[in-house]
């Protein structure tokens, strides 16, 4: 057995940014964490979850409630860390600007994992805007030793200056190893928990008070700011000065290391007595930051300077060695000796045995569609399915089903559906369908549940039976929380057994009253096939109709006139192809395996 | 100063590309390196490309290798392989497990998975096509074809014997140990001087 991390307490460690929040969390005493899995910050409380048994850590339905436990937690005296991605603070905005007013007891760091360049996300929002806004303090780490530094540095400015911290990564941080150096856990005790209703009650004439602390404490920062390590100038050549946070900041060592630096690491509030000074001592002022033009607008609106930034590196995408060393040293980028070659792309696709597959073949086999949502199953819109044609945000797809059918009504609305998966239900779907009842829908909602939270690599939550530190949880009855809504039409059904699957969905599609199906079967991803089982092809019989095309498993591929189905891709519980075939040339033998 | 490494690994989903990774970082750590790596996870881990960026050498910046610097690219799969090549250095080597995984274009027939061996032919890249998964089926164990390679390209990169091996036994549980130094050995044999049994099939040179 590997030892876990909590029992080494000295050496360096190759840890990504987010195992070194982790450490970072233990090393600095952190009572308790909660958070919503979200790429790329997962990682940070499944290593808590797994390696650092002295905190008290979990997944919570939403990212709203995640930073609502820890600000309580931390009104108790706890040291507390919440994790999520750049949207999930969106979904944790309310407690978020409030809680800038009320401050910390316990330390607060809150980490939004962005993720410039949208490996895996819906949009690029950069969250250093996030943290002005709701004016807190943002800590931007480059690498995974200041990631876990800036945990624990992060904690004291929290109770030092009652604010909640936002430590901001982004997906090259998170996802990117280096060397952390690591040491023992700091033991602090929990205060407990003293009432103080000036300070969390934030009533109008309380509210009024706790800005002007907002404002000063702000003014503070700036100040300590100028004076802290988070923010250094490496010295260099005079004629050129970058100012820089993050991941940019590597970038610019790696291309350009002869240049001045100033190397942001609080990016709010900003250090103007720094930068101030940094600005004397070059020549040219260039900034170099990934997404918008955080530090570029603030300092250029302030000391009203010529500065190149959005001008020369793009606000869109992720930064990355060539495009700083295009913005900085335009003669020097490389010739290339080997040029891309156009090749056919790699998108992902639903695993093979997915149990979405069954669902989204039958909903794409009855001409039907859906409004959907963010999952494994928002590969529904890929051929050969194209069965999924709007998704917004979590839990948007029952909303927009919603809104559909109030513009153009069940005619207008043909043969759509919201798909959505029970995770993503729990976490925002459930207000969205109290709304279809209380004002009349009908249309059908079609609850993926495949007991995991999947796209993020496979999490419990409150469906599962599980919780994040792997102990036995009670399982949310979903069929009768959706009946509890209001719902009168509620079907189960197993998404791999194909002609029960495509007979509810029309049922309900034509019924003309609101309905939900549930589609359950485990994701692959949770338990392991007792045996190995293939399908395999009868050439005699085959008639070379690609019907089994249609279902878009990674293991069939077309092989001139007949499927030919990869052993090592196929998975043992499932028969799609067997069912799907009209010549029964797929056979495939389940015997004790269902 | 010692010049920094800089690797690629690359493929698809599910071959193994992160413990891969894993092993060369260790190995690169155990010669006295510092180290950085980086990958992307999520959407990529259903069947999609995935790849990782190593980089080693006194003092580590950037996580990310610049396009044209790649000493070396290992693909396990042949047109993962090619999509990263525009990244090798001049003096850089492509070494990709001889391999063809169709993405979901080919198979639903959006696309056409195309003769990869003549482009690289036509291309004049310098690489090595490693029969990684026959020589993983001769031992027994579909899931070593990764350290099959790893071991194929041990030999390009400036890190001795004794750190691989230490490399090996940290990252793959004991249980597996003896399989997977074997199935570096013979990924390394491919490439060695004298004792070559069986050598890569070289599309150029």
């Amino acid at each position: 057995m590997r030892k876990k991390l909590n029992t080494v307490v000295e050496g360096t460690l190759l840890l990504s940014g987010n195992e070194a929040v982790a450490r970072g969390a233990w090393e600095s005493g952190v009572h308790f964490a909660s958070a919503y899995p979200g790429t790329p910050s997962t990682e940070i409380l499944e290593t808590i979850g797994e390696e650092y048994d002295e905190i008290d850590a979990q997944w919570a339905p939403n990212e709203k409630v995640g930073l609502e436990v820890v600000a309580g937690a931390s009104f108790a005296g706890a040291r507390v860390l919440s994790a999520m991605k750049h949207v999930g603070l969106n979904v944790a905005a309310d407690p978020l600007f409030t809680l800038s007013y009320i401050g910390a007891t316990g330390g607060i760091v809150i980490v939004s994992a962005d993720d410039p360049g949208m490996h895996s996300s819906q949009n690029e929002q950069d969250n250093r805007l996030m943290g002005r806004a709701a004016k807190v303090v943002v800590l931007e780490p480059s690498d995974s030793q200041e990631a876990k530094d800036m945990v624990g540095e992060g904690l004291r400015i929290s109770e030092e200056f009652d604010t909640p911290v936002l430590l901001r990564m982004t997906t090259r941080v998170c996802h990117s190893k280096s060397l952390v150096g690591v040491g023992p856990r700091k033991e602090i005790a929990v205060q407990g928990y003293k009432g103080d209703i000036r300070k969390r009650v934030p009533i109008p004439a309380h509210a009024r008070a706790m800005h002007g602390r907002v404002e000063k404490r702000l003014r503070e920062l700036s100040e300590w700011g100028s004076g802290s390590m988070l923010n250094r100038i490496e010295e260099g050549d005079p004629s050129i000065g970058v100012i820089t946070s993050g991941i940019s900041y590597q970038y610019v060592k790696d291309v350009c290391p002869e240049a001045s630096v100033l190397k942001i690491g609080m990016s709010n509030p900003l250090p103007w007595k720094l930068i101030e000074r940094f600005i004397n001592m070059v020549d040219r002022v260039v900034f170099v930051e990934e997404n918008e033009p955080f530090l570029e607008d603030a300092v250029r609106a302030r000391f009203l300077i010529e500065a190149d930034g959005k001008n020369i590196i793009p606000v869109e995408g992720e930064l990355n060695p060539e495009i700083v060393r295009n913005a900085l040293k335009p003669g020097s980028v490389k010739a290339l000796t080997w040029r891309p070659v156009d090749l056919p792309a790699r998108p992902p696709s639903l695993c093979p045995g997915c149990p979405h597959r069954g669902a989204f073949y039958c909903l794409s086999k009855i001409k039907g569609s859906s409004t959907g949502d963010i999952g494994c199953y928002t590969l529904g819109l890929m051929p050969p399915y194209n069965a999924l044609e709007t998704t917004v945000c979590m839990g948007a797809s029952i909303g927009v089903l919603s809104g559909i059918e109030k513009a153009v009504g069940r005619e207008g609305m043909g043969r759509l559906v919201a798909a959505i998966g029970e995770s993503t239900f729990v976490h925002s779907g459930i207000t969205g369908l109290i709304d279809m009842v209380y004002n009349g829908n009908t249309g059908t909602v079609m609850i993926m549940d495949n007991s995991l939270t999947a796209m993020t690599g496979g999490q419990q939550n409150p469906t599962t039976g599980k919780n994040l530190k792997g102990g036995d949880a009670p399982v949310l009855d979903l069929e009768g929380l959706v009946r509890a809504c209001g719902v009168e039409y509620v079907r189960v059904v197993d998404p791999h057994d194909l002609k029960e699957m495509e007979r509810v969905l029309k049922e309900e599609i034509e019924r003309e009253a609101l309905s939900v199906i549930i589609t359950r079967r485990p994701c692959i991803m949770s338990y392991r096939p007792k045996k190995r089982v293939v399908a395999t092809v009868d050439l005699e019989k085959c008639i070379g109709c690609r019907q089994c095309m249609k279902l878009g498993c990674p293991a069939i591929s077309w092989d001139e006139d007949h499927p030919d189905i990869s052993g090592l891709l196929c998975w043992p519980n499932c028969n799609m192809c067997v069912q799907v075939c009209p010549a029964g040339a797929i056979s495939k033998d389940l015997g004790g395996l269902e | 100063m010692t010049p920094v490494t800089n690797v690629i690994i690359c493929g698809t989903g599910g071959q193994g590309i992160l413990l891969a990774s894993e092993i060369l970082c260790s190995a690169a750590r155990s010669a006295g390196n510092d180290v950085k790596k980086s990958e992307v996870h999520g959407m990529a881990q259903r069947g999609g490309s995935v790849s990782s960026h190593v980089r080693f050498g006194d003092k580590i910046y950037s996580p990310l290798v610049e396009k044209g610097c790649a000493d070396l690219i290992l693909a396990m799969e042949k047109m993962e392989g090619l999509r990263w090549a525009s990244y090798l250095a001049p003096s850089g080597r492509l070494v990709a497990c001889d391999l063809r995984i169709n993405p979901m274009t080919v198979n639903t027939g959006l696309a056409e998975y195309p003769d990869i061996d003549a482009i690289m032919i036509e291309k004049k890249l310098p690489v090595s096509l490693v029969p990684a998964v026959e020589i993983a089926g001769e031992l027994g164990n579909m899931k070593v074809v990764n350290v099959v390679l790893i071991g194929a390209v041990s030999t390009h990169l400036p890190i001795g014997l004794e750190h691989w091996h230490n490399a090996v036994r940290e990252r793959v549980p004991s249980k597996f140990l003896e399989i997977n130094l074997e199935a570096f050995r013979r990924g390394r044999e491919l490439f060695g001087q004298a004792e070559t049994r069986r050598t890569s099939r070289q599309v150029n040179r």
